[in-house]
């Protein structure tokens, strides 16, 4: 099965042993898209990498750019202003929607609600004008940076993220319609690629793949980073552990998401987009036009980066697909001595044979479907 | 947690423990090679530390700082428990000539994909792992692509415009 097959999503090979309509044996085969992102970021000076992060996992950009930023400004502890921890929570919410929005549609569509991407779709192009009005760029933003953000957050971005509240909760609300109780949908998924809580934990398995067996673990509660203390906000979790509720709570984390973004805007405090550090952090673009230390600072910061203090640092976010975590170790240069991603799609799809091993080959692809993978992020 | 973990070491593991780094609130207990699987199965079996959860396996080359490291390959463990919500990093400084630590793949799965890929990237041999092959590279791919010497732009893969006239080497 695959790698050219449209419900691997990507270009996922799985070998599978059958006897009949029973698998017997299954073993994923990955690596087809491996460009090698770690090691290009070992040669790059800090700022140069941002651009690598969101080739990995392109369905949530934003979510790689604030993983590394948040990272290297650990590395070099930088304290950023309120505002840029408001605005990158917004950010990162409304990357998870995107993320699911992606995911439900083409998992439905693998099950055979074909006009579910249709819809799906159509929400996603109001998140994707959001980042392309903040950033100008639709997926590759690399918008969040070290220290702050690549600019001030637009005039009109209140607005569109009102109306993309305004008009989702309803939207849910007419996609559950479409599946929550179709027969169909249940009769592929209940009870399908079930994992126990145990074996998850085991497989070291990650966000709704660990929470949909019932597993509290969610590092905006656990470990909060950016600010994600000041918000309010529940933990969706499963039960039983199958295709169903992970659906169920996916469908319950937008919501979630939407809680938090709206708090977010509401609240959003005034201030500057970046945080002033000298020689670290890139002073605004428009200090760079009439401060000379300012275009001094600009130039040595892209031409020679700057120092890292020696050591270590491990940063992981909640990403849509689960833990993701940026480890990069310094020696002390102005490039990243190695930059590990902890890949949370890499991860999760280990554990492909104990989910589908003994199914039918049609739950085979309820199975890939449900662990939400992104194969740029799997094989980097 | 980290009086804990380090009571936890030092009480069952205390010559095993080479040293320990605290660099911005991230744990890091440097440990003998040989003792890892041991000091592992210890966690796996402790539940008041609750370490039972494996987030991570990777490796770090420190070419050219050998000897202040104590070795030249790092290996990472980063364990972490959902209980107390703590995370602390076991690492092994390993020789430069044939690095070689024991698998962490029969206490935790999750170590089967991940320690894989520190074998295909960095060539670090995990002993006991049930299935050591290739995970991200092509079968064609020679070497250890996140090695410091192995050069950035070294193009090995072949294409039918290329057969019979392998690329050159560009460092």
């Amino acid at each position: 099965m695959g790698p050219q097959h449209p419900a691997t999503h990507g270009v996922l090979r799985v070998i599978l042993e059958i006897d009949g309509e029973r698998i017997v044996k299954a073993t994923p085969v990955v690596g087809y898209l491996h460009t090698g992102i770690e090691k290009t970021m070992e040669s790059k000076l800090y700022y140069k990498a941002i651009p690598c992060t969101d080739r990995m996992d392109y369905l949530a950009p934003m979510m790689n750019n604030l993983g590394f930023c948040l990272a290297v400004e650990k590395l070099m502890d930088i304290e950023v202003p309120e505002k840029v921890k408001w605005a990158r929570v917004c950010l990162a919410e409304l990357s998870r929607i995107k993320s699911h929005l992606v995911w439900l549609g083409t998992h439905a569509m693998d099950l055979g609600a074909v006009s579910m991407s249709l819809y799906t779709f159509r929400e996603r192009e109001m998140i994707v004008d959001i980042y392309e009005a903040c950033g100008g760029q639709r997926m590759m933003t690399t918008y969040i940076r070290i220290g702050g953000l690549a600019n001030d957050i637009p005039p009109d971005f209140e607005k569109l993220v009102r109306k993309f509240l305004k008009v989702m909760p309803e939207r849910l609300n007419d996609y559950e319609t479409l599946l929550t109780n179709n027969q169909i949908f249940i009769r592929r998924t209940k009870d399908v690629a079930v994992i126990s809580a145990e074996d998850a934990i085991n497989w070291s398995l990650s966000g709704p793949m660990l929470r949909g067996s019932g597993v509290k673990h969610d590092l905006r509660k656990d470990n909060p980073y950016s600010g994600y203390e000041n918000f309010d906000f529940d933990i969706a979790l499963g039960e039983k552990g199958d295709t169903y509720d992970r659906y169920k709570l996916r469908l319950e984390e937008m919501r979630q998401s939407m809680r938090i973004i709206q708090q977010a805007v509401d609240g959003m405090p005034p201030g500057p987009y970046r945080a002033h550090v000298p020689g670290v952090v890139l002073p605004p673009k428009d200090d760079i036009l009439h401060k000379m230390e300012s275009l001094i600072f600009h130039f040595k910061i892209i031409t020679d980066g700057f120092k890292s203090p020696r050591g270590a640092v491990y940063q992981g976010i909640e990403s849509p697909k689960g833990e993701l975590g940026f480890y990069i170790s310094s020696d002390g240069t102005n490039r990243p001595n190695r930059v590990r991603v902890r890949p949370p799609s890499f991860i999760n799809l280990a554990c492909l044979p104990a989910l589908c091993e003994g199914s039918l080959i049609s739950d085979a692809v309820a199975a890939i479907g449900t662990i939400d993978i992104v194969l740029g992020e799997v094989d980097r | 947690m980290e009086d804990q973990v380090r009571k936890f070491l030092q009480s069952r593991f205390a010559e095993a423990v080479v040293r320990e780094e605290n660099f911005r609130g991230d744990q890091s207990f440097y440990i003998k090679p040989e003792a890892l699987y041991d000091i592992c199965q210890a966690l796996m079996e402790d539940t008041e530390l609750d370490m039972h959860y494996l987030a991570d396996v990777t490796s770090v080359d420190w070419l050219g700082h050998e000897e202040e490291m104590g070795g030249r390959f790092e290996v990472v463990y980063n364990l972490y428990s959902l209980q107390h919500k703590y995370r602390f990093f076991l690492k092994a400084m390993l020789p430069a000539d044939n690095p070689t630590i024991d698998s962490l793949t029969p206490l935790w799965n999750g170590a089967n994909w991940t320690e894989r890929e520190v074998w295909d990237m960095m060539g670090i041999t995990f002993t006991g792992h049930p299935n050591l092959t290739k995970i991200l590279t092509t079968d064609e791919l020679d070497g250890h692509p996140l090695r410091r010497d192995y050069p950035l732009t070294y193009e090995v893969p072949q294409f039918n415009w290329n057969k019979d006239d392998p690329p050159e080497v560009i460092k």
